[in-house]
């Protein structure tokens, strides 16, 4: 496997330091940090010049957030929410504008790995934290959801996926308590990724054409 | 009396500008002795003394204080936010203020004064008739102003609306009326009131447009002047949680450096803390989502073990509910104590089924697991307190384990349909 170039987006020196060392502990050969960034500013040029394969990225800095990182520079890298804030807003906003999973920031550096490498892979990472949120943004408890009924509602099988890793099942686990492959989790998760995101297209082609921009 | 206060801003370097002011938190009626006295380097009781004495000089002393007093700025004691903040909020004990011996001397200062000036007017001296009645409005006053503290009276006074301020509105247009009214017609009658009423309005109007901008420049300082105030205490609260929780923790932290239970312990504990603070969570729990996290706090505290909590959807905390998050805390507590995992999962959902609206619990972790059907007739905790808890109240709760696999329990709870709060 080749070695995942992964830039670090923070505004805690403290923070970037210690996910470095860690990285570089337990994943010399599998990742290298390239770069570190502390703001939108500073993260949208490093993007551009080191064209890193992940970027951790936090949804609190300077400058706008996680958000207007991505707004700024598209998907061009893969994009992997590491965050502190516990607000759904904060973390489904993220995912929407086009974050390919979402892990906290307790989590451990194995995980991390693990998440890096999936989010690199093409596979969305979720969560349980964020299957609970995506759950609730789905179920309408969360306002900013306003899915599109027809379009973007959960399949039964997603929905119970989702569940299972809120629950704390990993991939492998979901996979056989619900008889099906790992494969189809993964497609599964995709799927609500991609409804997640679409849904909140939708709302800025809709929010656009309200205010007659397009 | 202490001199600590040399340090206030612009006093600094020895060719700076002293600026006297009055000191809030050492002053008996207005703070303008104590003031003066720094400012003058002379003893505080000389300053009284010489105020009292200067009365008598045409009342030179009551006027010079009561000038000084518009004149000399109100300084606050400067402390750092958190430990201003704690004084806001009554967290340090000990009193700020003159001493006891201080307040009685002044008043003995005061009370020789006026008993001097009494006898001075019994004897028929200088003082005329109208001496001792100003000066006793002046000390009313003074008392008044004295009683509230310096937030209440600025409160008061920049009140610009409600009640109390219209009421406030009222009461001071009658007095100035009175007054005006009184000092007219003593001497000519009513009609030089109409006179000096128009009189009155064209000067006002003249003033109005002299004094206009000024005026409503001091109005908007004022309010930004408030603005900065409101802020400088949110930033003081803050200050002084962190201080209350953070430092407190990193303290410990340090010393239970070689302990990695404490550590952790105490670090998710902080971190929940913060959470609950920074998210608004504090308070009184009346959902059930917020009794299912007060849960998990206390067994990670009481049972070194990682408790994850994520919620979908919320209740009404009612006997069912609180009965559910009791057999959860029990499903988690057994999970702390046989499974050996680290980190226990906890996730629970409102759904509506065809049924009603059910209350979902799942508790797993990843630890030994057992056979349940080997041993749960002893385990008491698994019948009694998990099963029989759940069941007694309507729900129901299943347990899967298998050994090496982890464990996860499963609970169920039927809740009224319409009570949802989230």
């Amino acid at each position: 496997m080749s070695v995942l170039s992964v830039l670090v987006v923070d505004d805690h020196a403290m923070f970037r330091t210690g996910v470095r060392a860690e990285l570089e502990r337990l994943g010399s050969g599998r990742v290298e940090v390239v770069g570190e960034a502390e703001d939108v500013d500073s993260a949208v040029e490093a993007i551009a010049a080191l064209r890193p394969d992940v970027v951790l990225l936090d949804v609190h800095l300077p400058g706008g957030g996680g958000t207007e990182i991505l707004r700024r520079v598209g998907t061009s890298s893969t994009f992997l929410a590491l965050s502190v804030s516990d607000a759904a807003e904060d973390v489904i906003g993220v995912i929407r504008s086009g974050a390919r999973g979402y892990v906290t920031k307790n989590i451990s550096a194995e995980e991390l790995l693990d998440a890096i490498d999936r989010v690199a892979g093409g596979d969305a990472v979720f969560s349980p934290r964020l299957a609970g949120f995506v759950l609730d943004a789905f179920a309408g408890t969360i306002e900013i959801a306003q899915v599109d009924e027809d379009l973007d509602r959960l399949t039964d099988r997603e929905r119970e996926v989702m569940r299972l890793i809120a629950r704390g099942y990993a991939y492998k686990e979901v996979a056989k308590e619900l008889f099906i492959s790992v494969k189809t989790v993964e497609t599964h998760v995709s799927s609500v990724l991609r409804k997640l995101q679409l849904s909140s297209r939708h709302e800025l082609t809709r929010w656009a054409s309200d205010r007659r921009l397009i | 009396m202490t001199t600590a206060a040399n340090d206030a801003p612009g006093r600094t370097g020895p060719g700076a500008y002293r600026r006297a002011y009055r000191p809030a938190d050492r002053r008996i009626v207005a703070g303008v002795s104590a003031g003066l006295a720094e400012h003058l380097r002379l003893p505080v009781v000389w300053v009284r003394v010489g105020f009292v004495i200067a009365t008598f000089i045409h009342g030179a002393g009551v006027l010079g204080y009561l000038l000084l007093w518009w004149f000399l700025p109100l300084q606050a004691p400067q402390d750092s936010p958190g430990l201003a903040s704690a004084h806001r909020r009554g967290l340090r004990s000990g009193s700020r203020g003159p001493s006891r011996r201080e307040i009685v001397q002044s008043a003995a200062i005061g009370a020789i004064g006026l008993g001097v000036l009494g006898l001075m007017a019994l004897t028929g001296g200088w003082l005329q008739g109208w001496m001792l009645p100003l000066l006793l409005v002046v000390t009313g006053i003074a008392v008044v102003w004295r009683m509230f503290d310096d937030a209440t009276w600025n409160a008061w006074l920049r009140q610009t609306e409600g009640p109390a301020y219209v009421a406030r509105l009222l009461v001071g247009v009658t007095l100035i009326g009175l007054g005006a009214i009184y000092v007219l017609t003593v001497n000519r009658g009513w009609s030089a009131a109409v006179d000096f009423g128009s009189a009155l309005v064209i000067a006002l109007a003249g003033i109005g447009l002299i004094l206009g901008p000024w005026i409503l420049g001091l109005w908007t300082d004022l309010g930004r002047e408030r603005l900065e105030r409101i802020r400088s205490q949110e930033r003081a609260d803050v200050a002084a949680h962190l201080h209350d929780s953070v430092l407190q923790t990193l303290a410990l932290l340090q010393k239970n450096a070689d302990d990695p239970g404490t550590v952790a312990t105490l670090a998710r504990r902080q971190e929940r803390e913060l959470r609950d603070w920074l998210y608004g969570r504090q308070g009184e729990v009346t959902t059930f989502a917020a009794a299912l996290r007060e849960m998990a706090g206390e067994t990670e505290a009481n049972h070194r073990i990682v408790v994850e909590v994520v919620t979908v959807g919320d209740a009404v905390l009612d006997d069912a509910v609180r009965a559910l998050v009791a057999a959860t805390g029990e499903a988690v507590v057994n999970a702390a104590k046989h499974s050996g995992a680290a980190r226990v999962d906890v996730y629970a959902e409102r759904v509506l089924g065809s049924d009603g609206a059910r209350l979902e619990v799942f508790v797993r972790d990843r630890g030994t697991g057992f056979d349940p059907d080997a041993i749960a007739e002893d385990r008491l905790g698994i019948r009694n307190s998990i099963i029989g808890r759940a069941e007694r109240h309507g729900g129901t709760a299943r347990v899967r384990s298998t050994p090496d696999g982890g464990t996860e329990v499963a609970l169920t709870m039927p809740v009224s349909g319409e009570k949802e709060t989230s």
